[in-house]
């Protein structure tokens, strides 16, 4: 995508770039659509493993908005794609490093 | 002989033939990286202090009874709302409206105050009843990551005030300098609005 589109930054006109204004104002109605139901399911007491899957895959579709209309990654370089690439694994790394000690504690290490 | 101040940083505005953005974005990107980093060690250390408690918090219960849930979710509408006052910022750069700019740059600044009032009373709130960091698990984790966090709206809002205030001055001279300052301080403020949005539900709701 990258490759395919100019940014909106070097290609458009003021008229042309203010067409895509209403975007953000959708992806701010989303966002506060999400919070209210991520508020409105923790009064549902559900069984906690799957509270925490819901408001987490909640929070991950908000983080999604976020980062794909307000930090425009939908149509990014390629040169900021590399990078998050890299942070992604070494933040999955890191998220994993507790079951480690799952691991030692099942084993009697 | 050349000064330091006649030197020229290369890149800060047109794009680097090599990585196609000014070197200005390429940074602020590098160092949200290794914000993720630093905020990720700290959620996988609640992760493991959550999973080796036998309790959730601590001292039994729910989190949604020792935590402010309505004052949770309203700082996370305030900071919601401050992530689009700070897009349009940066859009009425693209459109040549210094003035409008200025405008929803102090309301974004605006919004992080009042993000920071609220945290302020949840504080003082939970010091009133002797609940400090020391207390148990719960309080020590959950001071850091939104002490961190609420560190972040301080440095945002010192580089904000700066681009509204003396920092705007940089429009006169070259206005797409400023533009991509105003966007990769919006990259910066997205992100910490981003930080929030896990750690609302991780700390209030779960």
């Amino acid at each position: 995508m990258a490759e395919t589109l100019e940014p909106q930054s070097h290609s458009e006109s003021p008229e042309e770039f203010k067409k895509h204004l209403g975007k953000y104002y959708v992806v701010f109605v989303a966002l506060l659509c999400l919070t209210a139901i991520t508020v409105g399911v923790s009064y549902l007491r559900l069984a906690r493993p799957l509270a925490i899957v819901l408001a987490l895959a909640i929070a991950t579709v908000k983080a999604g908005l976020v980062a794909a209309v307000f930090m425009h990654l939908i149509d990014e370089k390629k040169v900021i794609y590399a990078v998050l690439i890299l942070t992604a694994l070494f933040f999955a790394l890191v998220l994993m490093l507790p079951s480690l000690t799952v691991y030692e504690h099942m084993t009697g290490v | 002989m050349t000064h330091v101040s006649d030197t020229v940083i290369p890149y800060m505005v047109k794009p680097h033939p090599v990585t196609g953005i000014p070197n200005g974005k390429l940074g602020i990107w590098l160092f949200l990286a290794s914000e993720v980093m630093l905020f990720g060690a700290l959620f996988s250390s609640y992760v493991l202090i959550r999973t080796g408690a036998p309790h959730w918090p601590p001292e039994g219960g729910l989190t949604s009874e020792i935590v402010n849930v309505p004052l949770g979710t309203f700082n996370t509408a305030v900071l919601i709302t401050s992530s689009i006052t700070m897009v349009l910022a940066w859009a009425a750069c693209k459109l040549k409206n210094l003035a409008r700019a200025r405008l929803w740059l102090a309301l974004t600044i605006g919004l992080a105050l009042v993000f920071l009032v609220v945290k302020y009373f949840e504080y003082s709130h939970k010091f009133e009843l002797g609940h400090f960091p020391s207390h148990d698990n719960f309080y020590a984790i959950y001071f850091t990551l939104t002490g961190l966090h609420g560190l972040h709206i301080v440095g945002g809002i010192v580089v904000l005030s700066y681009l509204a205030g003396p920092g705007a001055k940089l429009w006169n001279t070259d206005p797409e300098h400023f533009t991509n300052r105003v966007e990769n301080v919006g990259l910066y403020w997205h992100f910490v609005d981003l930080v929030w949005i896990f750690l609302f539900p991780s700390l209030y709701l779960l």
